[in-house]
């Protein structure tokens, strides 16, 4: 019983996996075969698929592990508008994902520091940030889309409107949180307010602007597969609901756990970003 | 009449009441202290000690009267006066060499980093912190982080050094080391010292003249205690000389009663105290008049 907490986890991670496989696959291969009988008319309306027993079959484990073998073998191709490889429908998301994100962090950061510095502009903006954030940020599409007139760069807005918050509610408070002993020992030392800015509040207010960071780019990764799903064209969640359409359940389920991988990368970054800022006291 | 190097002259400062109204701290204040100067200030809690030592680093703003050192009113912090935080005040993301060469930087800003470095590293030296230049604040005993905010502090050479209870958290002995380190820089560049403190013995050892604070709310400087124990004192010592036990006794006393009943103190007949001249008293001294005296 010498063994690592860490290596005993991992195995037992590994079992809990393989009795997933296992009752997935089970489960998928006991209901096949049969199923009703169809109308040879209809089966002949609606194609070949229905034909064979009028409903798509469950896709078992190892169908998906073929299908993920065959995106991650040719994930950049691109035939057609309706057939690109899964790695260029994640990178639309992600550029999206990132550039909503980026213009967020370059509205709320500075802003923020406004709120979180002075207490007049936090009073007066406090009621429009309360009812701002609790809106779905997919309620502002239809009218993202009216304005902007351009599906991609609506998505991007709603990107924007949703990471905001969070970050803006977080600089704040890590703003207005600074110690009153490190501003005074900034005011006894005759520093300049931009270099006080720069000096003494952006790194102490650093970990709670990074952690408000992380939650926003948790919460544009969920948002943008939704957004896309909505006005279509490309990214990733345009893909799910195009192969929904196409009734190919591989390439969904594929598709969510490359989801969750990618969402995962995207925390562990800002993860790892917010532990070099944080400073123990 | 020449004015002293500074002179506290009837600060007030009073807060809003939680009630309406306004709550008064202290109100015409009066005090000076010279050039070279040791001076503590004992009080109870709640007497205003620290915003007396936040108006005169320029932190607090007091509601009347003026702060006037070498001539000139305060207006705001200055480099000149250097501010010893009780919670030492050390910003926690920098190094001990960066929380110094900030001050340094702050105070020569057309310094290049080499000079400011070298400076640093000077002051680090004579708090005797050597070899810590690169540990950040988190990796340092509570002393150590202390010897770091008064290596920040005689980094920027300041005329004056404000010390808010510099030594309150630390344990017995590092306390010790310390007082006698402060004191002995203090001594060797003739620093004007301004320190509150709770310990009685830390003020013997090191003031040279111990000011007297009554309770709050409307406290006032009841009187100034004239150090009778010889410059060169030595911490082992200072308890055998003969003024020391009268000089304990008096702090103490004051602290433990008359704190309280100052007032009634005052009106007492016979008794005279004024505001802008409080009594230099020196218990212990042959010609000591007894306390609860006396037309000066």
């Amino acid at each position: 019983m010498t063994r690592s907490i860490g290596v005993r986890a991992l195995v037992l991670s590994l079992v809990i996996l393989a009795v997933f496989l296992a009752a997935w696959h089970i489960a998928v291969s006991g209901g096949g075969g049969g199923g009703q009988a169809v109308d040879p008319e209809y089966a002949r309306l609606v194609g070949a698929a229905a034909a064979t027993g009028g409903q798509t079959p469950m896709p078992g484990p190892i169908d998906v592990g073929k299908a993920i073998w065959k995106h991650l073998s040719d994930p950049f191709y691109v035939r057609g508008t309706n057939d690109m490889g899964i790695g260029i429908q994640l990178g639309y998301s992600l550029a999206r994902v990132l550039l909503g994100f980026g213009i967020a962090v370059a509205v709320a950061v500075p802003l923020g520091f406004l709120i979180g510095m002075s207490p007049l502009v936090y009073r007066a903006l406090d009621p429009f940030i309360q009812v701002m954030k609790p809106i779905s940020p997919l309620a502002w599409m239809p009218l993202a889309l009216y304005t902007i007139k351009d599906s991609s760069l609506s998505s991007i807005f709603v990107i924007f409107i949703c990471s905001l918050w969070p970050m803006l509610i977080n600089t704040a408070f890590g703003v207005a949180s600074v110690r009153k002993d490190w501003l005074n020992v900034a005011r006894t030392l005759e520093v300049g307010p931009l270099r006080k800015a720069f000096t003494v509040i952006l790194p102490a207010a650093a970990p709670t602007i990074l952690t408000g960071m992380r939650i926003s780019v948790g919460i544009a990764w969920l948002v943008i597969v939704a957004a896309e799903m909505l006005v279509g064209g490309t990214g990733i969640g345009y893909f799910v609901w195009n192969q929904w359409n196409n009734l190919s359940l591989t390439d969904i389920i594929t598709a969510i756990l490359l989801i969750g991988l990618v969402g995962m990368v995207l925390d562990q970054i800002l993860a790892r970003l917010t532990r070099l800022v944080t400073y123990p006291e | 009449m020449a004015r002293s190097y500074i002179s506290i002259e009837g600060i007030a400062r009073r807060f809003p009441a939680p009630e309406g109204g306004r709550t008064t701290i202290f109100e015409d204040l009066w005090f000076a202290m010279e050039r070279g100067e040791f001076v503590c200030v004992i009080g109870h809690s709640g007497c205003g000690k620290t915003t007396v030592l936040n108006i005169l680093a320029g932190l607090d703003e007091p509601s009347e009267g003026a702060v006037i050192i070498d001539g000139k009113a305060i207006e705001g912090p200055s480099l000149d006066r250097a501010v010893i935080f009780q919670s030492h005040g050390l910003l926690p993301w920098r190094t001990v060499l960066g929380n110094v060469s900030y001050a340094v930087s702050s105070k020569w800003r057309d310094w290049s980093k080499a000079k400011v470095e070298e400076h640093a590293r000077k002051a680090i030296a004579t708090v005797g912190l050597t070899g810590a230049e690169m540990k950040k604040p988190a990796q340092l005993s509570g002393g150590m982080k202390q010897r770091v905010g008064i290596a920040r502090a005689l980094s920027i050479e300041p005329k004056i050094m404000l010390m808010d209870e510099p030594f309150s958290a630390l344990d017995a002995l590092t306390r010790g080391t310390l007082q006698d380190e402060v004191r002995g820089i203090c001594r060797n560049t003739g620093q004007t010292v301004f320190m509150i403190t709770h310990d009685v013995d830390e003020a013997i050892y090191l003031a040279d003249k111990i000011v007297l604070m009554t309770n709050g709310p409307d406290a006032r400087i009841a009187e100034i205690v004239a150090n009778p124990l010889p410059a060169d004192r030595s911490r082992n010592e200072v308890h055998k000389h003969p003024a020391y036990y009268p000089l304990r006794n008096h702090i103490i006393d004051f602290l433990v009663a008359r704190s309280r009943s100052f007032a009634e103190e005052l009106a007492q007949p016979g008794k005279v105290w004024n505001r802008r001249a409080p009594p230099i008293v020196t218990p212990g001294a042959p010609d000591t008049p007894p306390p609860l005296v006396r037309a000066v």
